[in-house]
């Protein structure tokens, strides 16, 4: 996973359609405040290196309501699908720390 | 003392952690003049006075000169945004007169005896071997032309981009009666340290029947719902320990953060406790006499054995002083880069900023930190800043295991951070129990994460 990081970077780069160049290593908007609560220990988690797939289902079942949360469901409501794909990819592709 | 690793290398009297500094990278007071040292520092010109210094500065910093960050605060918001320089390879020096950090987020349980004021202080030590220069000084003055940060012991620091998250003062002009001599005897409370365990040992000596009064302020402030939090556990704490007691909570506006679920809350858990008196009804405070322990309004006097005055507060003493502070106290910003509105190259987080929707919180200046980091690290780049999105959660107790939370979602919009529609809001009205417990529970975990991830 950590060795192929940077081939992910680009191809969620590419997959998102941004037009981003594929040197794009920044965080995705919203990214950077999920650490506030998402790390390694915590009782939410941490979210590097988790399939991208996954955390694209996550924030989906919790933007639906399908899956029970206290606050992820009103956080999830703030960022549409591509948003939440390139949150997903970000996370995926920085491996566990 | 203020400790460090044992590289540390005196420059005068300020302490620094000096695993990266450079020769000529301070300079002694005076301010236009050279000393024999910055000659030969590839770093002269930012200690050069007048206009070609300004201008040079004005640039993307030059090959061969990596581009130097100044980060004044080590609170939430500035240890966030200067450990995510410093992971980014960025030349940072924070900038902290304190020896250790006092959290205020967690603090109103300090108040009220549910844990001691050790498990909301934090050393520095960690953060100074995050990669960064940290200097225990005040800064005194900053010269935005010129582009450098006086501190309190005449250092001069040069920057090609400053950062302040200088939290907040107390506004001691704004209540009569409410000076600094007053918060002695009636404590605000509203910066964690001395004032909470003050305000602990006050509620601890009440009298059997005791009255204490709780005064809250107009918008803005720090930590909206925390004046309603405070209430909430000084009721539970009244009810379970200091019978027959009462609280009287002034409020100086008539809506607040959370209300439904407080005032649901409070109606079922301590309707014989506390008593709410909101601005229409008379609760803005008009006055205080701290030596007969009396809180006046327009309408009222009220004899305290406790009084806790959350006064008015502005943006921390170095933002008016660097010229960023608008006639309201507070720094108008930039909602994608945090760049003040008024001082070109300074950028202004957390508390002292206005920030639109976004509430002065620590949530919030942990992500305004690493948002504003990220910006500050492509300005230098000479790279566009991305538009960015930021996320706040607030949790709030109103009894030990009964949590309640606010979210926001925030976006750029009409030159400030605004709601992104339909994202956020508070916790259910209905909610089960088990799910306050939960509430409660996740506030207590994002606190241990939070604070690891900022001081740890």
């Amino acid at each position: 996973m950590r060795a192929a990081r940077p081939v992910l970077a680009a191809l969620a780069v590419l997959a998102c359609g941004t037009g981003a160049r594929a040197a794009e290593t920044r965080p995705p908007p919203g990214a950077s405040s999920c650490t506030g609560c998402h790390a390694p220990g915590a009782a939410m988690g941490a979210l590097e290196g988790r399939p991208e797939a996954e955390i694209v289902a996550a924030l989906e079942a919790f933007r639906s309501g399908a899956r029970p949360a206290t606050i992820m469901n009103r956080i999830a409501r703030g960022f549409d699908e591509a948003e939440s794909r390139a949150i997903a990819a970000w996370f995926a592709g920085r491996g566990a720390r | 003392m203020f400790r460090v690793h044992s590289d540390e290398v005196d420059s005068g009297s300020s302490k620094e952690c000096a695993a990266q500094r450079r020769p000529g990278d301070v300079s002694r007071p005076g301010g236009v003049g050279r000393s024999s040292r910055d000659a030969s520092a590839p770093t002269r010109r930012a200690l050069i006075g007048g206009a070609a210094a300004a201008v040079a500065l004005a640039r993307p910093a030059r090959s061969g000169t990596p581009p130097r960050v100044v980060v004044v605060g080590a609170g939430f918001g500035g240890a966030t945004a200067a450990r995510a320089l410093a992971a980014e390879g960025v030349d940072v020096t924070l900038v902290e007169a304190s020896e250790r950090y006092v959290a205020c987020t967690g603090s109103n349980a300090v108040v009220v005896g549910l844990r001691g004021i050790e498990a909301q202080t934090f050393g520095y030590d960690a953060l100074g071997r995050a990669g960064l220069r940290l200097v225990r000084a005040s800064a005194e003055a900053v010269d935005p032309a010129a582009h450098r940060v006086r501190l309190g012991d005449g250092t001069v620091l040069p920057y090609d981009r400053l950062i302040l998250s200088p939290g907040i003062e107390m506004r001691f002009d704004a209540v009569p009666g409410y000076d600094a001599g007053a918060a002695a005897v009636m404590p605000h409370a509203w910066k964690a340290g001395e004032q909470t365990v003050r305000l602990a040992r006050q509620l601890a000596a009440l009298p059997e029947g005791g009255t204490v009064v709780l005064a809250a302020p107009a918008n803005p402030y720090r930590c909206p719902p925390g004046p309603y939090e405070r209430a909430s556990l000084i009721a539970h704490f009244l009810k379970a320990r200091k019978p027959r007691a009462k609280l009287i909570l002034l409020d100086a506006k008539d809506t607040f953060s959370k209300q439904k679920l407080f005032e649901a809350a409070w109606a079922t858990l301590y309707p014989d406790v506390l008593e709410y008196v909101p601005l229409a009804a008379g609760g803005q405070v008009s006055e205080v006499d701290p030596a007969a322990m009396i809180v006046r309004t327009d309408f009222a006097e009220f004899k305290a054995d406790v009084a806790c005055i959350i006064p008015p507060q502005r943006a921390g003493r170095i933002a008016a002083l660097s010229g960023c502070t608008d006639r309201s106290g507070w720094c108008p910003i930039d909602p994608a880069t945090f760049e003040s509105r008024l001082v070109p190259g300074i950028h202004v987080i957390g508390d002292a900023a206005i920030a639109g929707a976004m509430p002065k919180s620590a949530f919030s200046a942990n992500a305004q930190g690493k948002v504003c980091a990220q910006a500050v690290t492509d300005l230098l780049a000479g790279r566009a800043p991305q538009e960015p999105k930021l996320i706040n959660t607030c949790w709030s107790l109103v009894a030990p295991g009964y949590g309640i939370s606010i979210v926001g979602v925030f976006r750029p919009a009409d030159g400030l951070l605004a709601d992104v529609p339909g994202a956020g809001g508070i916790s259910p009205l209905d909610a089960p129990d088990a799910v306050r417990a939960q509430e409660s529970a996740h506030a207590e975990s994002w606190y241990r994460t939070i604070t690891r991830d900022v001081f740890g």
